[in-house]
């Protein structure tokens, strides 16, 4: 069944397309089996991640430059991936992106796709990764992934895509102050939506203050290559030399959409000289392996190791018997012997 | 692995604009644990269709209150089918008069609803047609 799905998928079906995204989204056998497969195919697509606060027009943007991008590369194809949060009472969702993308329903080059957050913390859904890597097999050129609304430190979509856009409105004051330690930090552009409205030049003030600082930062940063599965800010390697350029757009009247596709494009070609984008599809493809790792040897534990014996500690520890550090010990250690006998 | 999650399209097809039931039937499916993707106002067949397929949505929900329901469900039917999405459960929420009804029912709509529905009733049936389809 899956290698029919997957046939019609390179030949462009779209509903096997659409079916392949829910078996990956909900983490079915066939869905893992199906992105092993694909896997193989993708490293084609430019992925473009946009975020910012809730309200400031990331939808609005990302149905604009869908529409420019398409235009300005007839032959080139583009996905949408757009997550909403999933409410943390009821796991329901409502997702109100395509609201604001109603200019791209007939163009059948674009595909859109809504995902639920599903109790994912980091501005993304678990499987959003997953999902953008179906689209790059599936021959698209351009995947656009939206956050949801995003705050400080919903920062996830930098580990995803090779350009990242934090969009901001003017009239946000003070608040700038609270962006500018989380999101601000990983834009490779910077766009300030809504620029018919006051205090849009503050704004860009701001932001291109904040910049020079950052800049100088990341020049001192350098090159640091890190070689193992630690958890690395590559992000700020690599962005150096890069300065991100501040916008200002209008996203429902199309106002400054023909700039902001230029930069995005010559971002791409930036990566692709520098070096770059092989370096960041080296760190995400890292920590994709580094979070696939964990999971398995977390599942690896769980079967090689009785809850009772781990029960039994937590009732140690809280009788301040021993140290929680001592516990870990002792369940690693028959972890490790268990392993060594089964696998013999 | 959790239970799937059961997606729901909600959409409005045709000119009137009056928007608060289905918004209100989003909002209770929401809930009820569901995600629901809602598509907004003036949508085409055609455009309800191909959200649906981009979706992978197992439930459509279409809300009409301008009368040409008649026209515009059958319609959304035959392009669901077009392309290829055939188990797809449809309901339809509005003011349908009662002769209406049947033929709508015949045509491959699961339920309609009227005014002062209790959405509850509607997550509950909707639960029942998505389990009866696996």
């Amino acid at each position: 069944m899956t290698s029919a799905l997957l046939d019609a998928l390179r030949k462009g079906n779209r509903l096997a397309l659409s079916r392949i995204l829910s078996q990956v989204e909900n983490g079915t056998e066939a869905g893992m089996a199906a992105l092993e497969e694909l896997f193989l195919e993708t490293g084609n697509a430019h992925k473009i991640g946009i975020t910012g606060p809730p309200g400031s027009g990331k939808s609005t943007l990302v149905n604009a430059l869908a529409r420019e991008l398409r235009r300005r590369e007839p032959n080139k194809k583009v996905a949408i991936i757009a997550v909403d949060p999933s409410s943390p009472f009821t796991g329901g969702a409502l997702l109100g992106d395509r609201v604001r993308m109603l200019d791209l329903q007939d163009d059948t080059q674009i595909f859109i796709r809504s995902m639920a957050s599903r109790g994912a913390l980091g501005g993304l859904a678990e499987q959003t990764e997953a999902l953008s890597q179906v689209f790059d097999a599936a021959g698209y050129d351009f995947v656009l992934i939206e956050t949801v609304g995003a705050g400080q430190s919903e920062v996830d979509v930098v580990n995803l895509a090779h350009t990242t856009i934090v969009v901001d409105t003017p009239g946000t004051g003070d608040d700038i102050q609270s962006i500018k330690a989380g999101i601000l930090e990983i834009a490779d552009i910077l766009v300030v939506n809504k620029a018919d409205r006051p205090g849009v030049d503050q704004s860009v003030t701001h932001l291109k203050n904040m910049i020079e600082m950052g800049y100088a930062r990341s020049i001192n940063n350098g090159k640091h290559h890190l070689q193992d599965f630690r958890e690395t800010s590559e992000h700020e390697t690599a962005s150096a030399h890069w300065v991100p350029p501040i916008l200002k757009t209008v996203a429902c009247e199309f106002k400054g959409i023909q700039e902001l596709t230029e930069v995005i494009l010559n971002h791409a070609a930036y990566l692709r000289e520098s070096g770059q984008w092989h370096a960041k599809d080296q760190a995400s493809i890292r920590a994709n392996i580094r979070r696939q790792l964990i999971a398995s040897l977390l599942k690896d534990f769980n079967q090689n190791v009785p809850a009772d014996l781990v029960n039994s500690l937590v009732e140690e520890v809280q009788k301040r018997a021993i140290s929680p550090n001592e516990a870990v010990r002792v369940l690693l250690t028959y972890n490790r012997n268990n392993s060594l006998e089964s696998s013999e | 692995m959790t239970e799937k999650k059961i997606r729901v399209l909600i959409a409005k097809p045709g000119l009137d604009g009056h928007d608060r039931g289905a918004k209100v039937v989003a909002r209770a499916l929401r809930d009820d644990g569901m995600e629901v993707i809602y598509t907004g106002l003036r949508q085409t067949p055609e455009m309800i269709a191909e959200a649906a397929l981009q979706e992978d949505v197992d439930v459509v929900g279409l809300s009409i209150l301008s009368g040409a329901h008649n026209a515009l469900v059958p319609q959304v039917i035959a392009d669901l089918r077009t392309n290829g999405q055939t188990d797809v459960v449809l309901f339809l929420g509005g003011i349908i008069p009662e002769d209406d009804i049947k033929t709508l029912l015949d045509q491959g709509v699961y339920k309609i609803y009227g005014p002062g529905t209790d959405t509850r009733e509607v997550c509950k049936d909707i639960r029942e047609a998505v389990k009866s389809k696996a």
